[in-house]
């Protein structure tokens, strides 16, 4: 048994300790707000001091989303699997946002954003022995373009692709037709995770059978609907800058199954036959206090959960009447009354964990009183049935929701409650979950609840600027210059204050009414160490290992 | 016998294609597009174009009119071939056919505890002498059948996997990832089973015939066995098919608690990807299930009883 070179430098939100849960468990109000902030020393202090390499650690995941190519999956409960089959030109470190070198060990950004070299590290190979250089990333991009009804989020990344020439062996250039700030965040994406120009040369059904990257794990077996294994990569010594320890991973083997039943997860995190389990309900949450399970949450980055406003709806389009909703909205007991310990009360367009986030609480508060004051001040007057009206125009709206989250239907109930305290009427639609994406793009709805995870503030500009594909339907504005601007910022200090301005303007306007942070909850077996986040709340087990 | 078994065939054939019909025109006309449902991404997509999904829609052939759409799934499914999975990309056959195995077995071995302790329980109920035995035997099988599937694998999972380890509670390792889900697909199928076989034995053992086979001096056993069972045998078997369409449906709540990859599984995630040309794969598949188990029940009554006559037999 040897103890590995541990980087101690390294800052990593690595979430293994009992103690931390506990804390957080147990933690009055106040202390259960800042559950994000994992301590390091927390984690060391608990962990024996000698890691136990080998060994195969057992996950077991609510869904399967029936492919493993990395760029095609968008569901967590896969991403958790094929994120350890590929690695990715950059690793985004979760606490600062800042973008680090892995595949590429350094980086150039031209300064309209436009243009990025990469000079990619020596000695890196793929599992089938082709080398990690220049072509096999123009291979991977060229083919991400192309890609078919599956690959959204890839499609989104490179938006004004232009073209990647391979310089020499080592550097390559990316080139857009316009400012792409995100573009290397992106690069640090699961779904960027590059794959052997062999794999990438095949269709795209071909690679949702079985793709070949050069990750720290190799794909064994996959068997849509029940399992995925990778087995370890002994030869690998290229991770990322940000993980604790060169070389191979300590576990020998990943087996992720799928188990749809959450009692069934809970049962078998509780009674040992699986190590690690996902999407953990409150009530399970419940269940597991007082256990020597450990609970891992850490908050999604990216859009938070909330009210999506359509801007075409009559009544939508008054900045009035958006701004009583969202001071009708008793953020606080909502996390209370519906969600885990772990999830916090939205506090800005952005969740508190995306880089660049500026806290908007100021905007957001709950008062009633402000809500009505600000619907008379707009010209409404209440009915007899306690719901206000202008011209005849009742205070009411329609929110459409789609049930791919337990804890929908309460919270909106609550919200509905909430909002009719204060004269305004809500109806809840429930849509089916396969046509989100028409009828949002579609603008066929008035409200909808919903979130979206990126650990990049300009996932801002893709919802908001009136000049993308603009779903909720917002008038042309100053907003859009300012989320142009952050998206052409080479700059990071620049970059920021503009994010900063951009987080302002969409909540100033009450575009949305953003709600709670999705927060991500992992269980785990008290002898398993190490399982971290990536900073888009996604599981890094490189560095993860299994106690005596 | 020839013509019996052509009109037979002629029937399955029918109802085979009746499913194929009626399923697509369901799952065709519904609200809901199988194109959108794949480009959502999951749970976190970027919301894609209608010029996208319009060529998408034209890639899959979903753009054609329907009664072409109609026509040409309809022939490819002729070939046996039922399209490709539009989540996945596998073909539907080829999807179907790796979580049959799986389905088969749990099917299989939960139809033959079914079998065995339901008309077991039916003949232990009748043939008991004892009055409060013979009441609470018979008071099970009601019990059986109102009990929910779903509950009863739960409770299994918690007490033989949880609490005492005896047996996984997960995936397919050998026979012993078989017994629970098996046990919990067998509870209502058996209880069914357990209420026909015991209705019929007791109005059996009240007819004529068997009162004179009793002054005969026949033991009671004998009767049970080889009179009244055999009277009974009629009607179990031909409830005994019925219920195979039971396993199939069942399994997509055991396959769900136990996390089996079979056929139920499918469906339900098939279903809620609105993955169209695999949910019809398995609509048509388990209708040829079903027909292909009432045929065999058809063939088999004239063995187990020569008074049905091949001319006047009927499911």
């Amino acid at each position: 048994m040897t103890t590995p070179r541990s980087r101690a430098a390294r800052r990593l939100t690595v979430l293994s300790s009992a103690t931390l849960l506990l804390a957080a468990c147990s933690g009055a109000g106040a202390a259960s707000t800042s559950n994000n902030a994992a301590d390091p020393a927390a984690q060391t202090a608990q962990a024996p001091d000698e890691v136990t390499p080998g060994g195969t650690l057992r996950f077991a995941v609510g869904s399967d989303q029936g492919c493993v190519d990395p760029a095609q999956v968008g569901s967590n409960d896969t991403i958790y699997s094929v994120r350890h089959l590929v690695d990715s030109l950059t690793d985004q470190d979760p606490e600062t946002g800042e973008i680090v070198p892995w595949l590429a060990e350094s980086w150039e950004v031209s300064d309209d954003a436009s243009t990025y070299t990469f000079t990619l590290r020596e000695g890196a190979t793929f599992s089938d022995g082709a080398p990690v250089d220049a072509e096999a990333v123009k291979a991977n991009l060229d083919r991400l373009t192309e890609l078919g009804a599956r690959g959204t989020l890839a499609r989104g990344y490179l938006a004004g692709y232009e073209g990647t020439e391979a310089v020499d062996e080592r550097t390559v250039t990316v080139s857009f037709d316009a400012p792409n700030a995100q573009f290397l965040q992106a690069t640090s994406t699961h779904t960027l995770g590059l794959l052997s120009p062999e794999s990438a040369a095949q269709t795209d059904d071909e690679r949702c059978a079985s793709v070949i990257g050069s990750g720290p794990f190799v794909l064994d077996s996959y068997t849509p609907n029940a399992s995925i294994t990778l087995d370890k990569r002994a030869d690998y010594d290229w991770g990322s800058s940000l993980w604790q320890h060169e070389g191979a991973a300590y576990l020998d083997r990943l087996e992720f199954s799928v188990v749809p039943e959450s009692g069934v997860r809970l049962g078998a995190v509780q009674s040992g036959e699986v190590d690690v389990i996902g999407n953990i309900a409150s009530q399970d949450e419940l269940a597991l206090s007082g256990s020597d399970v450990q609970l891992l949450p850490r908050s999604n980055p990216g859009i938070p959960f909330g009210l999506y406003l359509n801007h075409e709806v009559p009544l939508l389009s008054d900045p009035a009447v958006r701004k009583a909703i969202s001071h009708a909205i008793n953020r606080e007991e909502i996390t209370g009354a519906v969600y885990t310990s772990f999830v916090l009360p939205a506090t800005s367009s952005l969740s508190s964990t995306t880089p660049l986030y500026a806290d908007q609480s100021p905007l957001l508060g709950h008062d009633p009183a402000v809500a009505e004051q600000v619907l008379q001040e707009a010209g409404f007057t209440q009915g007899a049935d306690g719901i206000y009206e202008r011209g005849g125009e009742r205070a009411a709206f329609e929110i459409l929701w789609f049930n791919n989250a337990a804890t929908n239907a309460p919270t909106l109930e609550l919200i509905q409650q909430q909002l009719a305290a204060v004269g305004i009427e809500v109806t809840l639609s429930e849509g089916q979950v396969a046509d989100w994406g028409t009828r949002i793009a579609e603008g066929d709805y008035q409200a909808n609840w919903g979130n979206l995870t990126r650990a990049d503030a300009d996932i801002l500009r893709t919802s908001y600027s009136s000049e993308g594909a603009n779903s909720y339907r917002l008038p042309a504005s100053d907003l859009d210059q300012v989320l142009a601007d952050q998206a052409a910022a080479a700059d990071p200090a620049e970059r920021a204050d503009l994010a900063a301005q951009a987080q302002e303007g969409v909540v100033a306007g009450y575009h949305s009414v953003p709600v709670v942070e999705l927060t991500t909850v992992l269980a785990a077996g008290p002898t398993v160490y190490g399982v971290a986040y990536d900073a888009s709340s996604r599981v890094q087990l490189f560095d993860a290992w299994i106690g005596q | 016998m020839a013509r019996y078994i052509a009109v037979r065939l002629a029937l399955a054939v029918g109802v085979l294609w009746a499913a194929y019909t009626v399923s697509f025109v369901i799952l065709y006309l519904v609200p809901g597009d199988p194109v959108a449902a794949m480009a959502s991404g999951g749970q976190e997509g970027t919301p894609v174009s209608a010029e996208e999904l319009a060529a998408l829609r034209a890639q899959y052939g979903f753009d054609d009119p329907l009664l072409v759409q109609y026509g040409a799934r309809l022939w490819s499914a002729l070939q046996g071939d039922f399209g490709a999975s539009v989540q996945t990309g596998q073909s539907v056959t080829s999807a179907i056919a790796a979580a049959l195995p799986n389905t088969a077995q749990l099917a299989g071995s939960a139809f033959a505890l079914a079998v065995v302790g339901g008309i077991g329980l039916a003949l232990l109920a009748t043939f008991t002498q004892v009055r409060w035995l013979k009441q609470l035997l018979l008071g099970l099988p009601p019990l059986g059948v109102s009990l929910p599937t779903f509950w009863v694998g739960l409770v299994l999972v918690q007490w033989f996997s949880f609490q005492l380890g005896w047996l996984p509670a997960l995936g397919e390792h050998g026979w012993r990832s078989l017994v629970l889900p098996a046990i919990t697909l067998a509870f209502p199928i058996g209880a069914i089973l357990a209420q026909v076989t015991a209705s019929c034995l007791q109005e059996a053992l009240a007819e004529p015939y068997i009162v004179t086979a009793r002054a005969t001096g026949i033991t009671r056993r004998a009767i049970h066995l080889q009179h009244a069972l055999r009277n009974a045998a009629l009607p179990v078997l031909t409830i005994a098919g019925m219920v195979v369409g039971g396993l199939l449906a069942g399994s997509v709540v055991v396959e769900t608690v136990f996390s089996r990859a079979g056929v139920g599984r499918l469906t339900v995630t098939s279903v809620g990807f609105q993955d169209l040309p695999v949910v019809q794969g398995i609509v048509v598949f388990a209708a040829a299930i079903f027909v292909i188990a009432n045929l065999v029940v058809d063939l088999l009554l004239p063995l187990a009883d020569p008074r049905v006559t091949v001319g006047k037999a009927s499911t």
